[in-house]
């Protein structure tokens, strides 16, 4: 296990600098003129220009240009946006919300979307079943915009039931809605996994056995069916945290959440390109890192899952 | 099992460990007193002579007064910071500051304050955005450059702690007008000896002070209770809080949980829709904002200004207005507003009135169109329903083939513009800097402008412009501007199309939160509704 990890670790080196170096020339080759439009209407002046040039390296040739950012990285420096913001001041702010989103997205469809896909999987066909059927069937088809904007119009502007914006410093009760939008389409395929995974373990081997040394029901169910078919939907869930982790421009947008999806989309439109490459580099990391703990976790939940 | 349930409640007790970050947040004893305001992030550090934006311009403006202020309903200038403004050839000018203004640390404000800010703004290797605000000053060609031969402008001169003068490369008449503009106003010492204190925290003379700032959610000003200004501010507390959509801010306004609103999202605009939901906080006034559709006047085909008025004469103001601003903005009839100095209205005559036959008849003297005439506007802007109206405008009246062409972003519509890469007609905004009819002119039309994206040249403009400038009085200098207006639309280089009003909104809570015509905070009329 620990020669796999640290392999694995190794990798992630050259996978870093190459993403890194990707979106670096992407986000640079994207306008000849990266002045342009910086000054409103009136044109850059010369020595505005030839400051910006300086500060960002780009008389240099745009490999050792990559060379001076990834240096600066490496000590910590994400550099500085257009109008003197330091990046990691940015990031610092914006990502304890992003992490709380997620967190509340993912507890809100693990708890939703396993506790129907038990109740789906052991009672079979019936009401139960088709509702949620229906409903994950409603949620996957709906894009999350629409999700998003119909429960802020409803719950917040005409029932009053919520804030339509989620203040700077939000409390946990704030996020649920947002989380509940964010997680929806997510907590319908854990939903469907977790019932399939059901169905298909109630005619294994090991509960048949279970069963007929005369185990109680309850024990059956929890012990043998429940922890075996949960190891798709564990993956599953840790792949999403992986992803939620790199924020929701949609979501965030929707509610004036000021995360960490929002700064990288204002960054494009704006092509700040000091924010855009920073973030994108932090999350290249923070996907590979959560990638690896899935790997791993899966190997634990499962003993018949051997690295080396 | 045993494992799966660690895992669950480890995931629970972050739950509740972030809760506990989270649940903070709850004394909103000061919030009640706090006037909240929909606001973006601002493009550069708060520094007046480097802000041409209006978010960053919104919070400058409540923490720096200009020697000038202009009026909240009719945008007449008046002295704030200057005692007098003096001169008897509209060139060398003589202003006498008031004493008693101080900055918000405590030193004076003096003639020192203002002639260094000036200095700093136009100086080449600072690179400020407002420098070009400077041009007009004796000795800017010199310290303007890259590579400055002088360190100050020969043409400003502190003559004792409460005067300065300014001498101007030529007569220009209206140019105490323009003096409340935020790149004209003054600097504390503090940011010339400790400029990084100063922009994390941003000192000025205004009627608000700095006091916290997280980048990308909020602001908040305090009330400053050793402000000098003849009218005082109420409200104790603003808190400028970012948004990144305009309807999320206007729901918020609504919904009663944010206070101020600067514009308005278009769905709100459609059937007069806001005026029902805020009731008396809706507000509408005249301002200084215009649309208009340029010509590549490089592009030989568009050569002839028969057809340039043809393609203005065919397109309906008033029913896009209807159709797509509720009726709200109001179509042009010349290149200035009703809200600046010297405005003319009707200046336009026929050239800007719908008229199909005329225009067919326009478009057949000018030996008709080939090809098609592409309209081109950045899409990250909001413009695509107009353009679209626009364009199916032209092509249902001259039966040419018009068609709306978006580039994506308004950097990429920048970059056509400076390189002279148009093909077509393409989509203009101006917002007038100070309220005269010079502001929407001189920059736009004289040869060689920095915003004439168009390449128009015509020396009768030229001449026209600088006599203005150089009127014995303001009267006879609007009357010059309105002149060389005219001549311009006679020439058609820009399609006139509509201006739009200043529009803002007020939650139930707010007495007053009003904006002048130049669409700046009047932060001084904000103030709450009694509570209790």
């Amino acid at each position: 296990m620990g020669r796999y990890t640290l392999r694995r670790l190794l990798q992630l080196v050259p996978v870093f600098l190459g993403t890194t170096f990707i979106v670096y020339v992407l986000v640079w080759g994207l306008s000849d003129d990266p002045f342009a439009g910086k000054c409103g209407q009136r044109e850059c002046s010369a020595s505005y220009v030839a400051q910006m040039t300086e500060r960002y390296n780009l008389d240099d040739p745009l490999v050792l240009q990559y060379l001076k950012y990834l240096g600066a990285l490496l000590t910590g420096d994400f550099g500085q946006t257009f109008s003197g913001t330091e990046v990691s001041t940015l990031i610092a702010d914006a990502y304890p919300v992003t992490i709380q989103l997620a967190l509340v997205a993912v507890v809100i469809e693990a708890l939703i979307g396993v506790a129907a896909g038990v109740l789906t999987g052991l009672r079979g066909r019936g009401f139960v079943d088709n509702l949620v059927l229906v409903s994950t069937l409603v949620l996957i088809a709906l894009p999350v915009f629409v999700t998003g904007l119909v429960l802020r119009q409803v719950l917040g502007v005409e029932l009053g039931w919520i804030r339509p914006s989620v203040p700077g410093d939000p409390t946990i009760g704030q996020l649920i809605v947002p989380g509940f939008v964010l997680g929806s389409l997510s907590m319908a395929y854990v939903a469907r996994l977790t019932r399939t995974s059901l169905v298909e373990n109630a005619r294994a081997d090991f509960v048949r056995t279970a069963v007929a040394k005369g185990l109680p029901r309850r024990r059956v169910v929890g012990v043998h069916m429940l922890r075996n078919s949960l190891i798709p939907v564990v993956t599953f869930l840790g792949y999403d945290v992986g992803a939620l982790m790199g924020g929701a421009i949609v979501t965030e947008g929707v509610f004036n959440i000021r995360g960490i999806g929002g700064l990288v989309f204002r960054g494009i439109q704006q092509q700040d390109i000091a924010t855009v490459v920073g973030i994108v580099s932090l999350l290249v990391v923070v996907f590979l890192l959560a990638n690896l703990l899935v790997d791993l976790l899966y190997a634990v939940l499962d003993p018949r899952i051997r690295y080396d | 099992m045993r494992r799966l349930v660690t895992a669950g409640a480890a995931a629970l007790a972050v739950a509740l460990v972030a809760t506990a970050c989270g649940g903070g947040g709850g004394g909103d004893d000061p919030s009640a007193q706090t006037i909240s305001i929909e606001w973006g992030e601002p493009e550069n550090p708060l520094i007046p002579g480097n802000t041409t934006e209006q978010n960053g311009g919104d919070v400058i403006d409540a923490l720096f007064a200009g020697l000038v202020k202009y009026d909240v309903d009719t945008a007449d200038p008046s002295n704030e910071v200057a005692e007098s403004i003096t001169t008897t050839d509209n060139r060398n000018f003589t202003i006498r500051v008031k004493p008693g203004w101080t900055f918000h640390d405590g030193t004076p404000v003096t003639a020192q304050s203002f002639v260094d800010s000036w200095n700093w703004t136009a100086y080449g290797p600072n690179a400020a955005e407002a420098q070009s605000f400077m041009e007009k000053i004796d000795g800017y060609d010199e310290v303007s450059t890259e590579a400055p031969t002088a360190p100050t402008m020969r043409g400003l001169r502190v003559v004792d702690p409460q005067t300065f003068t300014v001498a101007l490369k030529a007569p220009f008449t209206i140019f105490p007008l323009t003096l409340g503009y935020s790149a004209y106003y003054p600097m504390p010492q503090k940011f010339f000896t400790d400029r990084a204190g100063y922009e994390a925290a941003p000192v000025g003379n205004g009627e608000f002070r700095f006091e916290s700032r997280t980048p990308n959610q909020n602001l908040t000003l305090v009330r400053n209770d050793q402000y000098a200004g003849s009218v005082k501010p109420q409200a104790q507390r603003l808190e400028f809080r970012v948004y990144s959509e305009i309807q999320t801010a206007y729901d918020d306004v609504v919904s009663g949980n944010l206070d101020h609103v600067r514009a308005m999202p278009s769905a709100a605009l459609a059937g007069d829709r806001w005026r029902t939901d805020l009731g008396a906080g809706a507000h509408q006034k005249e301002g200084l904002v215009t649309d208009s559709l340029g010509f590549p006047l490089y592009d030989p085909r568009f050569a002839n200004p028969d057809l340039r008025k043809a393609i203005s004469m065919a397109i309906d103001r008033q029913a896009i207005v209807n159709q797509i601003f509720g009726g709200v903005y109001r179509p042009a009839t010349g290149y200035a507003t009703s809200a600046a100095e010297g405005y003319v209205p009707g200046q336009c005559g026929e050239s800007c009135t719908f008229d199909p036959q005329r225009a067919q008849q326009l478009l057949a003297q000018a030996g008709g169109f080939q090809g098609p005439l592409t309209l081109t506007a950045n899409s990250d802007g909001g413009h695509d329903p107009y353009m679209q109206a626009v364009a199916n405008s032209i092509r249902q009246t001259l039966g040419i083939d018009a068609r709306y062409t978006p580039v994506p972003s308004f950097s990429e519509q920048r970059r056509l513009a400076n390189d002279r890469g148009f093909t077509g007609l393409f989509r203009n905004g101006w917002q007038g800097d100070y309220p005269s009819i010079e502001t929407f002119l001189t920059q736009l039309y004289r040869t060689n402008a920095s915003t004439n994206d168009y390449v128009y040249s015509n020396p009768a403009v030229d001449a026209a412009l600088s006599q203005a400038d150089q009127a014995p009085d303001i009267a006879t200098a609007d009357q010059g501007y309105a002149a060389a207006e005219r001549l311009v639309l006679g020439d058609m280089p820009n399609i006139p199309l509509w201006s739009r009003p200043v529009i803002y909104g007020n939650s139930a809570r707010v007495a007053e939160a009003e904006h002048n015509p130049l669409n700046r905070q009047d932060t001084t009329t904000y103030r709450l509704n009694p509570q209790g």
